[in-house]
């Protein structure tokens, strides 16, 4: 009987792994969920698929587009919000005021707003929030609060806050995660455990996979149609693809490969929904030194390149052409595309005014699907123009940023700016990557925010103008927001403008 | 007996420092600063510089690669420097999912391959043996991740019979968890019992022609009756080595397999880490791969003495 000794031997080690993997799944979901998951089960359960999973759920101290997509305006709410057009409304705040020197503010808030931990939101809870910025955030975001002078509660439901210079951008970013509303009974738990007064709860995070929110039964607005909604993460687009045409979810949030939407379009089952978002894609050039420190150089590379053409072969034609570093949603928008048209002999005569073509550039650009397929592009149409150009692929974000962003050892890269409102940012800073010091652009800048609104309308398409004109950089194309759902699902957002993926409006018909 | 134990430990303790070493350096040399990556395009110089030292990223690498070691021997993995918090409950969350994959996928692979190997060699040069032959020939040419993007693309896509991706545990909901655990399990499965076949197939082949076989055949055993009772035994020696190696091909192709049926595994989070230059979490990830990897190889020397007793015989 001896061969059988080894048989019995190595099923009894087989039973005993198999045994330990089986007592050591059952660990997995220890955090005492309910359940739920899939795209399965009650008509008000939502699944939506999205890209990019947050590091963590606290946006007060770490950076990055997950954490306020999933949390603002579904957890947490602000102050003010941005509608699909990009203006002001209400949200905590019924109304406001803003005294004739520009800076003070009055708000008045609604009575009936709750914490999920069932505390009542005040105006002590407001002037919390807005100081907390200051003393205790460390993401650089948090500089949109320096103007604040002082913030007090005048009533539980009246908050007046004095600004020490008039600034138009803070209103406004009171409409972003700076301006979350928090209670200061749970910022312990910031990273873990959110609570905000919106229409959701925050219920389980399951790393690497999936974030549940549940309907907050108390909620003082409009309450949600879903009851229970998970965003789930998906690095490859094609598995997103997938999830979909399997029903594992509901809604692709972003598209991530616009060719691949042709295996949706004609199909009865799904709806496409295109709008536009913040996200200019922008060929930067380093203005802080040669070649491009040069006008002409940099005119010529704008007339060598022909967006239409970039745009079909790079995103599948989706997007829009702009000219400038300001999105269609914003309120000072002017198509400029017609400042430098595709022309390929003003940008070969402009270049051999200059030695510029005697030496390759260096296109640095982030490992990105968008920097990726527009890279090749974008080389090919320079060198028509007679530019010589070496392109490399930075691994991002960590190679790039380091390289690019902090170094500035780049001549061109490309990157979309997903900022809203960014055009102050990306070059009215003469260290930023662009390293871009125009004193007249930022003269311009400091004036739009200070004026009167209709002043920051004209100014910021003065500025924006400018900034094209001096060839500074070139936005390639503004990012589609791009979406696929079942068919039912109503309530998508056309457009991609705030921070947030809002789910309070969605609904099944 | 004891010196062979004592020596193979040895081996296995100087590896294990070498490898941690290696890692190490590796993981210094990769360029990208952590500090940068964690706190994204908008931070200031002053607060990456902060972080950088809070990380202790800007002492000396002989001291950072000190203070890794001694936590990795009490076990102690430290803290993320992405997520601030504890690693080794990370790990051992997603080591859960894995071990699935990598169990199940290894059970597959050996259910396959040990009778189809045994056949394919009983039937050499026979039509049948042939086309088992070919096929197996075709499963070592088709890597992991292209076995799953087929396998999702007719079964998933195409015909809707099984999810094309995800993760549920398996005490929250059984069935689902096995409908989603199918496609990946065959996706690493048949392309490692293909390579394993493949061994079966020669390592019986060869114990065939041995001359005791020859003796058994001429007592009067059938072959299927002569290979039972005086091959297998022989026959495993070189399948269990090559199934060793194997656990580290699994362990690898698990990595690519989790990222195309989204699992929520070491493997995806190893990739993760990396993104985000979580050195220490990388290289904990590494080191406890590499670990496992030592470990099976250590278990699978010990095992040899038991298969084969003349082993047992130390030749000093």
């Amino acid at each position: 009987m001896k061969p059988t000794r080894i048989g019995t031997a190595a099923s009894a080690a087989l039973l005993l792994v198999l045994t330990a993997a089986c007592s050591a799944g059952s660990g997995t979901s220890g955090s005492g969920s309910t359940g739920g998951g899939g795209g399965g089960g009650a008509d008000t359960s939502l699944t939506v698929g999205l890209v990019a999973e947050p590091v963590s759920l606290d946006f007060t101290t770490k950076d990055g587009a997950a954490i306020p997509q999933a949390l603002l305006d579904n957890v947490y709410e602000t102050l003010v919000t941005v509608d699909q057009q990009g203006e002001l409304k209400p949200s905590l705040a019924k109304s406001w005021k803003v005294s004739d020197d520009g800076k003070t503010y009055t708000f008045d808030l609604v009575d009936n707003a709750k914490f999920t931990d069932g505390r009542p939101f005040t105006a002590k809870d407001a002037v919390y929030s807005i100081n907390r910025v200051k003393t205790d955030w460390t993401v650089s975001l948090k500089a949109a609060m320096d103007v604040v002078q002082d913030a007090k509660a005048l009533s539980d439901t009246q908050l007046q806050v004095t600004l020490s210079k008039p600034s138009n951008n803070w209103l406004y970013r009171m409409s972003t995660r700076v301006g979350a509303m928090m209670t200061e009974t749970a910022v312990a738990d910031l990273a873990t455990k959110p609570v905000g007064t919106g229409p959701f709860v925050f219920e389980q995070w399951r790393r690497g996979d999936s974030i549940s929110l549940k309907a907050n039964p108390a909620y003082w607005g409009t309450k949600p149609y879903f009851q229970q909604v998970t965003l789930k993460y998906f690095k490859d687009p094609t598995a997103l693809n997938n999830a979909l045409l399997t029903k594992t979810i509901d809604v692709i949030g972003t598209v991530q490969a616009p060719e691949s939407l042709a295996q949706f379009q004609g199909n009865d089952a799904y709806q496409i929904i295109e709008g536009t978002t913040n996200g200019e894609v922008l060929l930067s050039f380093n203005n802080g030194r040669a070649p491009f420190n040069d006008l002409k150089v940099r005119q010529a590379a704008r007339y060598a390149i022909d967006h239409k053409a970039l745009l079909d072969t790079c995103w599948a034609g989706h997007g829009t052409l702009v000219g400038s570093m300001v999105p269609p949603t914003d309120p000072w928008y002017e198509d400029l595309t017609g400042l430098y048209p595709h022309d390929l002999a003003k940008a070969k005569s402009l270049l051999s005014q200059t030695n510029a073509a005697a030496t390759p550039v260096r296109l640095r650009i982030p490992s990105l699907p968008y920097a990726v397929s527009c890279g090749q592009v974008v080389k090919s149409q320079l060198e028509q123009a007679g530019f010589k150009v070496t392109l490399d692929q930075l691994e991002f974000p960590a190679v790039w940023l380091s390289t690019v962003f902090t170094d500035a050892d780049y001549d061109m890269s490309i990157v979309a700016h997903v900022e809203p409102r960014d055009l102050p940012a990306v070059f009215g800073d003469p260290k930023y990557y662009t390293r871009y010091d125009n004193k007249q652009l930022q003269a311009d800048l400091a004036a739009a925010d200070a004026g009167t609104p209709e002043e920051q309308v004209t100014l910021m398409k003065k500025a924006a103008k400018e900034l094209s004109e001096d060839a500074a950089g070139d936005v390639l194309f503004v990012l589609p927001n791009l979406m696929v759902a079942e068919k039912g699902i109503t309530g998508l957002p056309k457009n991609a403008i705030t921070e947030s993926f809002e789910l309070a409006p969605l609904a099944r018909s | 007996m004891l010196l062979q134990i004592l020596r193979r430990t040895g081996t296995l303790v100087a590896s294990l420092v070498v490898s941690s070493m290696l890692v190490f350096v590796f993981m210094a040399l990769l360029p990208g600063d952590p500090a940068r990556v964690a706190l994204g395009v908008n931070a200031s110089e002053a607060s990456v510089a902060q972080l950088r030292q809070e990380f202790g990223l800007d002492r000396p690498l002989v001291s950072q690669y000190l203070s890794w070691m001694g936590g990795f021997v009490r076990f102690d993995l430290g803290t993320s420097y992405v997520s601030q918090a504890e690693i080794a409950p990370q790990i051992i969350d997603r080591l859960q999912v894995t071990l699935w994959l990598v169990v199940c996928a290894m059970v597959l692979a050996l259910v396959i391959a040990v009778p189809f190997g045994t056949v394919m060699a009983l039937r050499h040069r026979k039509p049948s043996g042939l086309v088992l032959s070919a096929l197996s020939q075709v499963g070592v040419a088709v890597p992991a991740f292209l076995a799953g993007i087929l396998l999702i693309t007719v079964f998933a896509v195409k015909l809707q019979w099984l999810p094309a991706n995800g993760w549920t545990p398996p005490d929250e909901d059984p069935v689902q968890f096995v409908r989603q655990l199918i496609l990946p399990v065959l996706a690493l499965g048949l392309v490692q019992a293909a390579v394993l076949t493949r061994y079966v197939r020669s390592s019986v082949l060869d114990v065939q022609r041995e001359d005791y076989i020859r003796t058994a055949r001429a007592k009067g055993l059938g072959p299927a009756r002569a290979l039972r009772r005086h091959g297998f035994r022989n026959a495993a020696i070189p399948v269990v080595t090559v199934l060793a190696l194997q656990l580290a091909t699994l362990l690898i192709g698990a990595v690519v397999v989790e990222r195309v049926f989204v699992i929520p595994g070491l493997g995806s989070l190893l990739l993760d880490q990396v993104a985000n230059r979580d050195l220490i979490f990388v290289q904990d990830i590494v080191m406890l791969l590499v670990l496992a990897v030592l470990l099976v190889n250590f278990v699978v020397d010990l095992l040899y003495l038991v298969i084969d007793p003349r082993l047992k015989v130390a030749t000093p």
